[in-house]
Protein backbone atom coordinates (compact mmCIF):
# COMPACT_ATOMS: atom_id res chain seq x y z
CA UNK A 1 0.00 0.00 0.00
CA UNK A 2 1.30 3.38 -0.81
CA UNK A 3 2.00 5.70 2.57
CA UNK A 4 1.27 9.29 2.76
CA UNK A 5 3.46 11.62 5.05
CA UNK A 6 0.57 11.16 7.05
CA UNK A 7 -0.40 7.33 7.30
CA UNK A 8 4.02 7.07 7.89
CA UNK A 9 3.61 10.05 10.93
CA UNK A 10 0.64 7.79 12.51
CA UNK A 11 2.71 4.70 12.04
CA UNK A 12 6.02 6.31 13.21
CA UNK A 13 3.56 7.55 16.44
CA UNK A 14 3.65 11.41 15.61
CA UNK A 15 0.47 11.43 16.66
CA UNK A 16 0.72 9.36 19.90
CA UNK A 17 1.14 5.98 20.38
CA UNK A 18 -3.21 5.35 20.00
CA UNK A 19 -3.30 6.60 16.50
CA UNK A 20 -0.06 4.41 16.10
CA UNK A 21 -1.79 1.19 17.32
CA UNK A 22 -4.79 2.07 15.13
CA UNK A 23 -2.94 2.98 12.20
CA UNK A 24 -0.74 -0.71 12.74
CA UNK A 25 -4.73 -2.14 12.57
CA UNK A 26 -5.61 -0.02 9.82
CA UNK A 27 -2.78 -0.69 7.39
CA UNK A 28 -2.75 -5.05 7.05
CA UNK A 29 -6.35 -3.82 6.95
CA UNK A 30 -6.26 -2.01 3.80
CA UNK A 31 -4.56 -4.45 2.64
CA UNK A 32 -6.54 -7.61 3.46
CA UNK A 33 -8.71 -4.92 1.11
CA UNK A 34 -6.28 -4.56 -1.86
CA UNK A 35 -6.40 -1.20 -1.19
CA UNK A 36 -3.79 1.10 -3.24
CA UNK A 37 -3.70 4.10 -0.35
CA UNK A 38 -5.29 5.34 2.76
CA UNK A 39 -8.04 8.70 2.14
CA UNK A 40 -8.94 11.13 4.45
CA UNK A 41 -12.78 10.78 6.62
CA UNK A 42 -15.06 13.93 7.60
CA UNK A 43 -16.75 11.85 10.24
CA UNK A 44 -16.92 8.47 11.97
CA UNK A 45 -20.09 6.06 13.56
CA UNK A 46 -18.91 4.05 16.41
CA UNK A 47 -20.65 0.56 17.27
CA UNK A 48 -18.09 -0.97 19.12
CA UNK A 49 -19.09 0.81 21.96
CA UNK A 50 -22.39 -1.92 22.27
CA UNK A 51 -20.91 -4.04 25.44
CA UNK A 52 -20.81 -7.83 24.04
CA UNK A 53 -18.12 -9.21 26.90
CA UNK A 54 -15.16 -7.82 27.99
CA UNK A 55 -13.30 -8.31 25.27
CA UNK A 56 -14.52 -5.04 24.00
CA UNK A 57 -13.29 -3.08 27.51
CA UNK A 58 -10.13 -4.37 26.84
CA UNK A 59 -9.88 -3.42 23.15
CA UNK A 60 -10.80 0.17 24.35
CA UNK A 61 -8.28 0.19 27.39
CA UNK A 62 -5.73 -0.46 24.51
CA UNK A 63 -6.08 3.13 23.48
CA UNK A 64 -6.74 5.04 26.73
CA UNK A 65 -4.19 6.75 28.68
CA UNK A 66 -2.10 8.83 26.36
CA UNK A 67 -4.56 11.26 26.31
CA UNK A 68 -5.55 10.20 22.62
CA UNK A 69 -8.26 12.07 20.91
CA UNK A 70 -10.40 11.13 17.79
CA UNK A 71 -9.40 12.63 14.92
CA UNK A 72 -13.22 13.45 13.41
CA UNK A 73 -16.69 14.33 14.56
CA UNK A 74 -17.25 10.67 15.99
CA UNK A 75 -21.01 9.52 17.17
CA UNK A 76 -21.59 6.54 19.19
CA UNK A 77 -24.03 3.92 18.18
CA UNK A 78 -26.41 1.77 20.74
CA UNK A 79 -25.27 0.23 23.86
CA UNK A 80 -26.49 -2.96 25.28
CA UNK A 81 -28.55 -1.23 28.09
CA UNK A 82 -31.16 1.47 28.57
CA UNK A 83 -28.91 3.43 31.15
CA UNK A 84 -31.99 5.62 31.68
CA UNK A 85 -34.59 3.18 32.24
CA UNK A 86 -32.96 0.10 33.20
CA UNK A 87 -36.30 -1.24 34.99
CA UNK A 88 -37.91 -1.93 31.48
CA UNK A 89 -35.34 -4.74 31.12
CA UNK A 90 -34.48 -8.36 32.54
CA UNK A 91 -30.83 -7.33 32.16
CA UNK A 92 -28.49 -8.10 35.57
CA UNK A 93 -27.15 -5.20 36.80
CA UNK A 94 -23.26 -6.32 36.49
CA UNK A 95 -24.49 -5.73 32.75
CA UNK A 96 -25.44 -2.26 33.08
CA UNK A 97 -21.93 -1.29 35.38
CA UNK A 98 -19.84 -2.94 32.60
CA UNK A 99 -21.34 -0.97 29.77
CA UNK A 100 -21.17 2.08 31.68
CA UNK A 101 -17.10 1.74 31.90
CA UNK A 102 -17.23 0.78 28.36
CA UNK A 103 -18.85 4.09 27.49
CA UNK A 104 -16.41 6.08 29.48
CA UNK A 105 -13.73 4.52 27.48
CA UNK A 106 -15.18 6.05 24.15
CA UNK A 107 -16.28 9.54 25.68
CA UNK A 108 -13.13 10.07 27.19
CA UNK A 109 -11.72 9.36 23.23
CA UNK A 110 -13.53 12.19 22.50
CA UNK A 111 -16.74 10.40 20.85
CA UNK A 112 -20.11 12.52 21.30
CA UNK A 113 -22.76 10.37 23.11
CA UNK A 114 -25.16 10.40 20.45
CA UNK A 115 -26.10 6.71 21.57
CA UNK A 116 -28.05 6.04 18.92
CA UNK A 117 -28.06 3.83 15.48
CA UNK A 118 -29.74 6.48 13.69
CA UNK A 119 -27.41 9.74 14.21
CA UNK A 120 -28.46 11.64 11.04
CA UNK A 121 -32.22 11.99 12.42
CA UNK A 122 -30.82 14.80 14.72
CA UNK A 123 -26.68 15.64 14.22
CA UNK A 124 -25.40 17.20 11.09
CA UNK A 125 -25.37 14.55 7.98
CA UNK A 126 -22.65 13.13 6.31
CA UNK A 127 -22.95 14.80 2.69
CA UNK A 128 -23.18 13.87 -0.80
CA UNK A 129 -19.77 12.27 -2.45
CA UNK A 130 -18.35 12.68 1.14
CA UNK A 131 -15.58 9.80 2.63
CA UNK A 132 -16.90 8.81 6.21
CA UNK A 133 -16.43 5.78 8.41
CA UNK A 134 -19.96 4.77 9.59
CA UNK A 135 -19.77 1.80 11.23
CA UNK A 136 -23.39 -0.23 12.61
CA UNK A 137 -25.31 -2.16 9.36
CA UNK A 138 -28.38 -0.25 9.19
CA UNK A 139 -26.19 3.09 9.71
CA UNK A 140 -23.76 1.69 6.58
CA UNK A 141 -26.45 0.97 4.18
CA UNK A 142 -28.08 4.75 5.00
CA UNK A 143 -25.61 6.88 4.89
CA UNK A 144 -24.93 5.47 1.55
CA UNK A 145 -28.14 5.09 0.05
CA UNK A 146 -30.23 8.06 1.37
CA UNK A 147 -27.22 10.31 1.55
CA UNK A 148 -25.05 9.56 -0.88
CA UNK A 149 -22.03 9.61 1.15
CA UNK A 150 -19.62 7.19 1.29
CA UNK A 151 -18.71 4.27 3.55
CA UNK A 152 -17.25 1.29 3.46
CA UNK A 153 -19.03 -1.90 5.27
CA UNK A 154 -17.01 -1.11 8.78
CA UNK A 155 -17.09 -3.41 11.88
CA UNK A 156 -16.95 -2.69 15.09
CA UNK A 157 -13.11 -1.89 16.22
CA UNK A 158 -12.13 -0.21 12.54
CA UNK A 159 -14.76 2.46 13.42
CA UNK A 160 -12.55 3.83 16.42
CA UNK A 161 -9.05 3.30 14.27
CA UNK A 162 -10.49 5.51 11.44
CA UNK A 163 -11.56 7.76 14.00
CA UNK A 164 -8.19 7.93 15.62
CA UNK A 165 -6.25 8.46 12.48
CA UNK A 166 -8.47 10.24 10.43
CA UNK A 167 -7.89 7.84 7.71
CA UNK A 168 -9.45 4.45 6.03
CA UNK A 169 -7.90 2.68 3.31
CA UNK A 170 -9.24 3.94 -0.07
CA UNK A 171 -11.29 0.54 -0.94
CA UNK A 172 -14.70 -0.73 -1.18
CA UNK A 173 -17.76 1.48 -1.12
CA UNK A 174 -15.42 4.21 -1.12
CA UNK A 175 -14.57 3.68 -5.01
CA UNK A 176 -16.69 4.85 -7.69
CA UNK A 177 -16.64 1.44 -9.36
CA UNK A 178 -18.09 -0.24 -6.74
CA UNK A 179 -20.91 1.55 -5.78
CA UNK A 180 -22.68 0.54 -9.23
CA UNK A 181 -25.15 -1.48 -9.49
CA UNK A 182 -24.45 -5.19 -9.91
CA UNK A 183 -28.56 -6.53 -10.02
CA UNK A 184 -31.07 -4.91 -10.75
CA UNK A 185 -34.47 -5.65 -8.83
CA UNK A 186 -38.01 -4.96 -10.38
CA UNK A 187 -40.38 -4.70 -7.61
CA UNK A 188 -43.67 -5.51 -8.17
CA UNK A 189 -46.66 -2.72 -7.52
CA UNK A 190 -47.43 -1.75 -4.09
CA UNK A 191 -51.16 -1.85 -4.99
CA UNK A 192 -50.31 -5.55 -6.35
CA UNK A 193 -48.59 -7.32 -3.66
CA UNK A 194 -51.63 -7.36 -1.40
CA UNK A 195 -49.34 -6.00 1.67
CA UNK A 196 -49.70 -2.74 3.33
CA UNK A 197 -47.15 0.05 2.16
CA UNK A 198 -45.06 -0.16 5.47
CA UNK A 199 -44.85 -3.82 5.12
CA UNK A 200 -43.94 -3.88 1.51
CA UNK A 201 -41.06 -1.62 2.09
CA UNK A 202 -39.53 -4.78 4.79
CA UNK A 203 -40.15 -7.26 2.71
CA UNK A 204 -38.57 -5.66 -0.38
CA UNK A 205 -35.58 -4.78 1.59
CA UNK A 206 -35.36 -8.65 3.26
CA UNK A 207 -35.91 -9.79 -0.25
CA UNK A 208 -33.12 -7.13 -1.48
CA UNK A 209 -30.47 -8.23 0.91
CA UNK A 210 -31.00 -12.45 0.25
CA UNK A 211 -30.90 -12.07 -3.50
CA UNK A 212 -27.99 -8.99 -3.91
CA UNK A 213 -26.26 -10.26 -0.40
CA UNK A 214 -22.99 -8.02 -0.76
CA UNK A 215 -23.69 -6.65 -4.02
CA UNK A 216 -25.02 -3.36 -5.21
CA UNK A 217 -28.76 -3.25 -6.64
CA UNK A 218 -30.71 -0.88 -8.08
CA UNK A 219 -34.12 -1.17 -7.35
CA UNK A 220 -37.01 -0.46 -9.45
CA UNK A 221 -40.43 0.34 -9.70
CA UNK A 222 -40.48 1.63 -5.86
CA UNK A 223 -43.42 4.91 -5.85
CA UNK A 224 -41.68 8.16 -6.47
CA UNK A 225 -42.89 9.71 -2.89
CA UNK A 226 -40.70 7.31 -1.34
CA UNK A 227 -40.13 8.68 2.31
CA UNK A 228 -36.71 8.72 4.17
CA UNK A 229 -38.07 6.68 6.98
CA UNK A 230 -39.18 4.03 4.24
CA UNK A 231 -36.37 3.87 3.21
CA UNK A 232 -34.45 3.25 6.33
CA UNK A 233 -36.30 0.32 6.99
CA UNK A 234 -36.26 -1.27 3.76
CA UNK A 235 -32.09 -1.07 4.25
CA UNK A 236 -32.24 -1.79 7.74
CA UNK A 237 -33.78 -5.23 6.87
CA UNK A 238 -31.40 -5.52 3.74
CA UNK A 239 -28.64 -5.39 5.93
CA UNK A 240 -29.91 -7.98 8.40
CA UNK A 241 -30.90 -11.10 5.68
CA UNK A 242 -27.68 -10.19 3.31
CA UNK A 243 -24.73 -7.80 4.16
CA UNK A 244 -26.29 -5.02 1.70
CA UNK A 245 -24.47 -1.45 2.18
CA UNK A 246 -25.37 0.37 -0.61
CA UNK A 247 -28.57 0.49 -2.51
CA UNK A 248 -29.83 2.79 -5.00
CA UNK A 249 -33.89 3.62 -5.75
CA UNK A 250 -34.24 4.43 -9.70
CA UNK A 251 -35.53 8.21 -9.19
CA UNK A 252 -35.49 8.41 -4.88
CA UNK A 253 -31.53 7.80 -3.90
CA UNK A 254 -29.37 10.56 -4.56
CA UNK A 255 -26.84 8.57 -7.18
CA UNK A 256 -29.67 6.83 -9.29
CA UNK A 257 -31.81 9.87 -11.00
CA UNK A 258 -31.38 7.75 -14.13
CA UNK A 259 -30.62 4.07 -14.56
CA UNK A 260 -27.54 4.59 -16.68
CA UNK A 261 -25.90 6.57 -13.49
CA UNK A 262 -25.55 3.45 -12.06
CA UNK A 263 -25.23 0.58 -14.04
CA UNK A 264 -21.67 -0.16 -15.55
CA UNK A 265 -21.77 0.64 -19.31
CA UNK A 266 -18.91 -2.44 -19.86
CA UNK A 267 -21.18 -5.09 -17.74
CA UNK A 268 -24.82 -6.08 -17.72
CA UNK A 269 -26.13 -6.10 -14.61
CA UNK A 270 -28.05 -9.32 -13.20
CA UNK A 271 -31.88 -9.28 -13.53
CA UNK A 272 -34.51 -10.41 -10.99
CA UNK A 273 -38.39 -9.71 -10.75
CA UNK A 274 -40.13 -10.05 -7.86
CA UNK A 275 -43.70 -10.66 -7.44
CA UNK A 276 -46.43 -9.57 -5.36
CA UNK A 277 -46.37 -13.83 -3.83
CA UNK A 278 -42.43 -13.85 -3.94
CA UNK A 279 -42.79 -10.40 -1.06
CA UNK A 280 -46.05 -12.23 0.26
CA UNK A 281 -43.96 -15.31 1.24
CA UNK A 282 -41.03 -13.34 3.03
CA UNK A 283 -44.14 -11.66 5.12
CA UNK A 284 -44.86 -15.17 5.43
CA UNK A 285 -41.87 -16.33 6.86
CA UNK A 286 -41.24 -13.61 9.29
CA UNK A 287 -44.78 -13.92 10.99
CA UNK A 288 -45.70 -17.10 12.13
CA UNK A 289 -48.13 -16.39 14.45
CA UNK A 290 -51.71 -17.83 14.23
CA UNK A 291 -55.16 -15.84 14.91
CA UNK A 292 -55.82 -16.05 18.38
CA UNK A 293 -52.57 -16.27 20.06
CA UNK A 294 -51.32 -13.95 22.97
CA UNK A 295 -49.56 -11.13 22.55
CA UNK A 296 -47.13 -10.06 24.80
CA UNK A 297 -45.56 -6.72 23.40
CA UNK A 298 -45.04 -4.56 20.26
CA UNK A 299 -41.78 -3.17 20.03
CA UNK A 300 -40.78 -0.41 17.19
CA UNK A 301 -37.97 1.88 16.74
CA UNK A 302 -35.40 -0.64 15.01
CA UNK A 303 -33.46 1.20 13.41
CA UNK A 304 -34.53 4.30 15.95
CA UNK A 305 -37.37 5.70 15.53
CA UNK A 306 -38.00 9.70 13.52
CA UNK A 307 -39.86 12.69 14.98
CA UNK A 308 -41.77 11.77 11.96
CA UNK A 309 -42.49 8.06 12.89
CA UNK A 310 -43.31 9.61 16.03
CA UNK A 311 -45.93 11.20 14.60
CA UNK A 312 -47.57 8.56 12.78
CA UNK A 313 -47.79 6.27 15.50
CA UNK A 314 -49.24 9.15 17.86
CA UNK A 315 -52.05 9.79 15.16
CA UNK A 316 -52.19 5.78 14.77
CA UNK A 317 -53.49 5.53 18.28
CA UNK A 318 -54.80 8.40 19.23
CA UNK A 319 -58.39 7.08 21.52
CA UNK A 320 -57.16 3.74 21.50
CA UNK A 321 -55.26 1.68 24.04
CA UNK A 322 -53.13 -1.49 24.62
CA UNK A 323 -54.55 -4.37 26.33
CA UNK A 324 -53.12 -4.97 29.80
CA UNK A 325 -50.56 -6.81 30.14
CA UNK A 326 -49.02 -5.76 26.20
CA UNK A 327 -45.64 -4.10 26.66
CA UNK A 328 -45.52 -1.12 23.73
CA UNK A 329 -41.98 -0.03 23.09
CA UNK A 330 -40.64 2.36 21.10
CA UNK A 331 -36.84 2.82 20.45
CA UNK A 332 -34.92 5.83 20.10
CA UNK A 333 -32.49 8.51 21.04
CA UNK A 334 -32.32 10.20 24.02
CA UNK A 335 -32.49 13.67 21.48
CA UNK A 336 -35.17 12.43 19.61
CA UNK A 337 -37.14 11.05 23.27
CA UNK A 338 -36.70 14.72 24.65
CA UNK A 339 -38.22 16.24 21.57
CA UNK A 340 -41.10 13.38 21.54
CA UNK A 341 -41.90 13.80 25.19
CA UNK A 342 -42.12 17.96 24.87
CA UNK A 343 -44.29 17.47 22.20
CA UNK A 344 -48.35 18.23 22.52
CA UNK A 345 -49.21 15.28 20.31
CA UNK A 346 -47.42 13.03 22.44
CA UNK A 347 -50.44 12.25 25.08
CA UNK A 348 -51.80 9.99 22.62
CA UNK A 349 -48.85 7.86 22.96
CA UNK A 350 -49.07 7.80 26.12
CA UNK A 351 -52.65 6.90 26.61
CA UNK A 352 -52.00 4.33 24.28
CA UNK A 353 -49.30 2.66 26.65
CA UNK A 354 -46.09 3.72 24.82
CA UNK A 355 -42.67 3.45 26.80
CA UNK A 356 -39.92 4.64 25.37
CA UNK A 357 -36.43 3.06 25.21
CA UNK A 358 -33.23 5.24 24.79
CA UNK A 359 -29.65 4.20 24.41
CA UNK A 360 -30.36 0.65 23.35
CA UNK A 361 -32.57 -1.71 21.00
CA UNK A 362 -34.97 -3.91 21.76
CA UNK A 363 -33.79 -6.67 20.70
CA UNK A 364 -30.02 -6.93 21.98
CA UNK A 365 -30.84 -7.11 25.75
CA UNK A 366 -34.48 -8.98 26.87
CA UNK A 367 -36.85 -6.57 27.47
CA UNK A 368 -39.24 -7.33 30.90
CA UNK A 369 -42.32 -8.63 29.19
CA UNK A 370 -44.84 -10.58 31.32
CA UNK A 371 -46.35 -13.11 28.99
CA UNK A 372 -44.59 -15.53 26.57
CA UNK A 373 -46.40 -14.82 23.94
CA UNK A 374 -45.76 -12.98 20.02
CA UNK A 375 -43.78 -10.12 20.42
CA UNK A 376 -45.26 -7.89 17.23
CA UNK A 377 -43.78 -5.46 15.06
CA UNK A 378 -43.21 -3.96 12.04
CA UNK A 379 -39.15 -3.87 11.67
CA UNK A 380 -37.94 -6.42 9.45
CA UNK A 381 -34.24 -6.13 11.80
CA UNK A 382 -35.85 -6.71 14.69
CA UNK A 383 -37.99 -9.45 13.22
CA UNK A 384 -34.99 -11.25 12.17
CA UNK A 385 -32.68 -11.24 15.22
CA UNK A 386 -34.87 -11.32 18.26
CA UNK A 387 -35.09 -14.94 17.78
CA UNK A 388 -31.79 -15.52 18.02
CA UNK A 389 -30.47 -13.01 19.87
CA UNK A 390 -33.37 -12.71 22.93
CA UNK A 391 -34.84 -16.25 22.49
CA UNK A 392 -38.25 -14.13 21.79
CA UNK A 393 -40.60 -15.44 18.58
CA UNK A 394 -41.29 -12.74 16.74
CA UNK A 395 -44.33 -11.63 14.45
CA UNK A 396 -43.40 -9.11 11.61
CA UNK A 397 -46.97 -6.91 10.25
CA UNK A 398 -47.53 -3.80 8.89
CA UNK A 399 -47.95 -1.06 11.74
CA UNK A 400 -51.70 -0.81 11.75
CA UNK A 401 -51.82 -4.41 12.34
CA UNK A 402 -49.59 -4.43 14.90
CA UNK A 403 -51.73 -1.78 16.97
CA UNK A 404 -54.50 -3.83 16.18
CA UNK A 405 -52.78 -6.87 17.49
CA UNK A 406 -51.38 -4.92 21.30
CA UNK A 407 -55.26 -3.38 21.25
CA UNK A 408 -56.60 -6.97 21.59
CA UNK A 409 -53.89 -8.80 23.49
CA UNK A 410 -54.09 -11.27 20.50
CA UNK A 411 -52.83 -11.68 17.20
CA UNK A 412 -55.61 -10.25 14.74
CA UNK A 413 -55.92 -10.75 11.03
CA UNK B 1 -6.72 -43.11 1.20
CA UNK B 2 -6.84 -40.05 -1.09
CA UNK B 3 -3.41 -38.07 -1.27
CA UNK B 4 -3.59 -34.68 0.24
CA UNK B 5 -5.10 -31.67 -1.75
CA UNK B 6 -3.34 -28.49 -1.99
CA UNK B 7 -6.10 -25.24 -2.52
CA UNK B 8 -4.21 -21.90 -2.62
CA UNK B 9 -5.60 -18.96 -1.43
CA UNK B 10 -4.81 -15.26 -0.35
CA UNK B 11 -3.77 -14.76 2.64
CA UNK B 12 -6.50 -11.93 4.44
CA UNK B 13 -4.87 -12.35 7.98
CA UNK B 14 -1.65 -14.38 8.97
CA UNK B 15 -1.71 -17.16 10.57
CA UNK B 16 -1.96 -21.05 10.87
CA UNK B 17 -4.44 -23.67 11.71
CA UNK B 18 -5.15 -27.00 11.75
CA UNK B 19 -8.12 -28.69 12.51
CA UNK B 20 -11.49 -30.14 10.59
CA UNK B 21 -13.49 -28.18 8.39
CA UNK B 22 -16.90 -26.73 9.11
CA UNK B 23 -18.75 -26.28 5.83
CA UNK B 24 -21.34 -23.76 6.18
CA UNK B 25 -24.20 -23.51 3.92
CA UNK B 26 -25.00 -20.56 4.21
CA UNK B 27 -23.07 -16.93 4.85
CA UNK B 28 -23.17 -16.13 8.61
CA UNK B 29 -23.19 -12.97 10.45
CA UNK B 30 -21.56 -13.64 14.20
CA UNK B 31 -23.33 -11.71 15.83
CA UNK B 32 -26.80 -12.85 16.49
CA UNK B 33 -25.46 -15.73 14.75
CA UNK B 34 -23.09 -17.49 16.58
CA UNK B 35 -22.93 -17.77 20.44
CA UNK B 36 -19.36 -17.00 21.68
CA UNK B 37 -19.77 -19.09 25.12
CA UNK B 38 -21.25 -22.04 23.55
CA UNK B 39 -19.19 -22.27 20.17
CA UNK B 40 -22.95 -22.84 18.60
CA UNK B 41 -24.83 -21.36 15.24
CA UNK B 42 -27.53 -18.94 17.24
CA UNK B 43 -29.41 -18.00 13.68
CA UNK B 44 -32.79 -19.63 13.52
CA UNK B 45 -32.70 -18.49 9.95
CA UNK B 46 -29.46 -20.47 9.00
CA UNK B 47 -29.57 -23.88 7.68
CA UNK B 48 -27.18 -25.33 10.14
CA UNK B 49 -28.67 -23.18 13.59
CA UNK B 50 -27.37 -25.60 16.62
CA UNK B 51 -24.42 -26.56 14.74
CA UNK B 52 -20.46 -26.08 16.72
CA UNK B 53 -18.32 -24.10 15.12
CA UNK B 54 -15.73 -23.42 17.73
CA UNK B 55 -12.31 -25.27 17.46
CA UNK B 56 -13.01 -25.99 13.35
CA UNK B 57 -11.67 -24.08 10.36
CA UNK B 58 -14.81 -22.60 9.31
CA UNK B 59 -15.47 -22.69 5.53
CA UNK B 60 -18.20 -20.21 4.27
CA UNK B 61 -19.35 -18.23 1.14
CA UNK B 62 -18.81 -14.78 3.23
CA UNK B 63 -19.95 -12.86 6.33
CA UNK B 64 -23.12 -11.36 6.87
CA UNK B 65 -24.63 -8.59 8.36
CA UNK B 66 -23.71 -6.62 11.53
CA UNK B 67 -20.81 -4.62 12.11
CA UNK B 68 -20.43 -6.53 15.33
CA UNK B 69 -19.63 -9.66 14.20
CA UNK B 70 -16.05 -8.49 14.90
CA UNK B 71 -16.66 -7.94 18.57
CA UNK B 72 -18.55 -11.54 18.33
CA UNK B 73 -15.32 -12.92 17.49
CA UNK B 74 -13.05 -11.26 19.47
CA UNK B 75 -15.06 -12.25 22.46
CA UNK B 76 -14.94 -15.52 21.39
CA UNK B 77 -11.25 -15.61 20.89
CA UNK B 78 -11.26 -13.92 24.61
CA UNK B 79 -13.28 -17.07 26.01
CA UNK B 80 -11.42 -19.99 23.87
CA UNK B 81 -14.43 -21.02 21.68
CA UNK B 82 -13.26 -19.39 18.63
CA UNK B 83 -13.25 -20.35 14.98
CA UNK B 84 -9.59 -21.58 14.37
CA UNK B 85 -9.36 -20.10 10.84
CA UNK B 86 -11.84 -18.89 8.72
CA UNK B 87 -12.10 -19.83 4.67
CA UNK B 88 -14.32 -17.48 2.85
CA UNK B 89 -14.74 -17.06 -0.78
CA UNK B 90 -15.25 -12.93 -0.17
CA UNK B 91 -13.41 -11.06 1.95
CA UNK B 92 -15.04 -10.00 4.74
CA UNK B 93 -13.82 -6.65 5.79
CA UNK B 94 -15.49 -7.36 9.42
CA UNK B 95 -14.18 -10.75 9.97
CA UNK B 96 -10.88 -9.09 9.44
CA UNK B 97 -10.72 -6.64 11.74
CA UNK B 98 -11.79 -8.89 14.48
CA UNK B 99 -8.98 -11.40 13.46
CA UNK B 100 -6.09 -8.98 13.41
CA UNK B 101 -7.29 -7.37 16.62
CA UNK B 102 -7.62 -10.88 18.48
CA UNK B 103 -3.56 -10.98 17.49
CA UNK B 104 -2.84 -7.29 18.80
CA UNK B 105 -4.83 -8.26 21.84
CA UNK B 106 -4.50 -11.67 23.07
CA UNK B 107 -1.87 -12.76 20.81
CA UNK B 108 -4.24 -15.37 19.14
CA UNK B 109 -3.91 -15.91 15.38
CA UNK B 110 -6.91 -16.84 13.44
CA UNK B 111 -5.93 -16.98 10.05
CA UNK B 112 -8.04 -15.50 7.37
CA UNK B 113 -7.56 -17.19 4.23
CA UNK B 114 -9.75 -16.24 0.86
CA UNK B 115 -10.28 -18.92 -1.66
CA UNK B 116 -12.32 -19.18 -5.08
CA UNK B 117 -15.61 -20.23 -4.79
CA UNK B 118 -15.39 -22.79 -6.98
CA UNK B 119 -13.06 -24.08 -4.85
CA UNK B 120 -14.70 -23.02 -1.40
CA UNK B 121 -17.39 -25.38 -2.88
CA UNK B 122 -15.15 -28.44 -3.06
CA UNK B 123 -14.33 -28.24 0.60
CA UNK B 124 -15.53 -31.06 2.30
CA UNK B 125 -17.09 -31.08 5.78
CA UNK B 126 -15.26 -32.79 8.64
CA UNK B 127 -12.25 -33.19 6.67
CA UNK B 128 -8.37 -32.61 8.33
CA UNK B 129 -6.76 -29.58 7.09
CA UNK B 130 -4.17 -27.58 7.32
CA UNK B 131 -3.82 -23.65 6.78
CA UNK B 132 -0.75 -21.70 6.19
CA UNK B 133 -1.56 -18.33 5.75
CA UNK B 134 1.63 -16.60 7.21
CA UNK B 135 2.76 -15.64 3.42
CA UNK B 136 0.44 -13.40 1.15
CA UNK B 137 -0.01 -16.60 -1.02
CA UNK B 138 -1.92 -18.71 1.65
CA UNK B 139 -2.10 -22.41 1.47
CA UNK B 140 -4.96 -24.89 2.40
CA UNK B 141 -4.01 -28.29 2.77
CA UNK B 142 -6.96 -31.15 3.03
CA UNK B 143 -5.76 -34.38 4.25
Amino acid sequence: MFLDAIDKALLAGAFGPAAQRAMRLLQPYGEALGAARFIDIASAHIDGCLYHGPSGLDFVRAFLGSGARVRVPTSLNVMAVDLVHPERFAAPPVLADRQRELLQGYLDLGCAPTLTCAPYQRLPRPTFGEHVAWAESNATVFVNSCLGARSDRYGDFTDLCAALTGRVPEAGLHLDENRRARLLLRAPAPDASDLDRDLWFVCLGYALGEIARDRVAVIVGSPPDTTEDELKALGAAAASSGSVALFHVLGVTPEAKRLADVLDPATAPGEVSLSGDDLRRIAGRLCRAAAGEPVAAFCAGTPHYSPDEFRRLAAGVAGRRAAAGVEVLVSTSRAIAQQVEAAPWAEALWSFGVRLVVDTCTYLTPPALAGAGWVVTPSGKWAHYAPGTIGRRAALMSLDRCLRCAERGRIVP
Amino acid sequence: MNAPRNISGRRLVAGTARGTTAVLQAPLSLWGGFDPASGRIIDVHHPQHGLQIAGHIVVMPGGRGSSSSASVLLESVRLGRHPLALVLAEPDPVLVIGALVAADLYRVAVPVVRIGAAELAAVPDGANVRVDAMQSAANIVIA
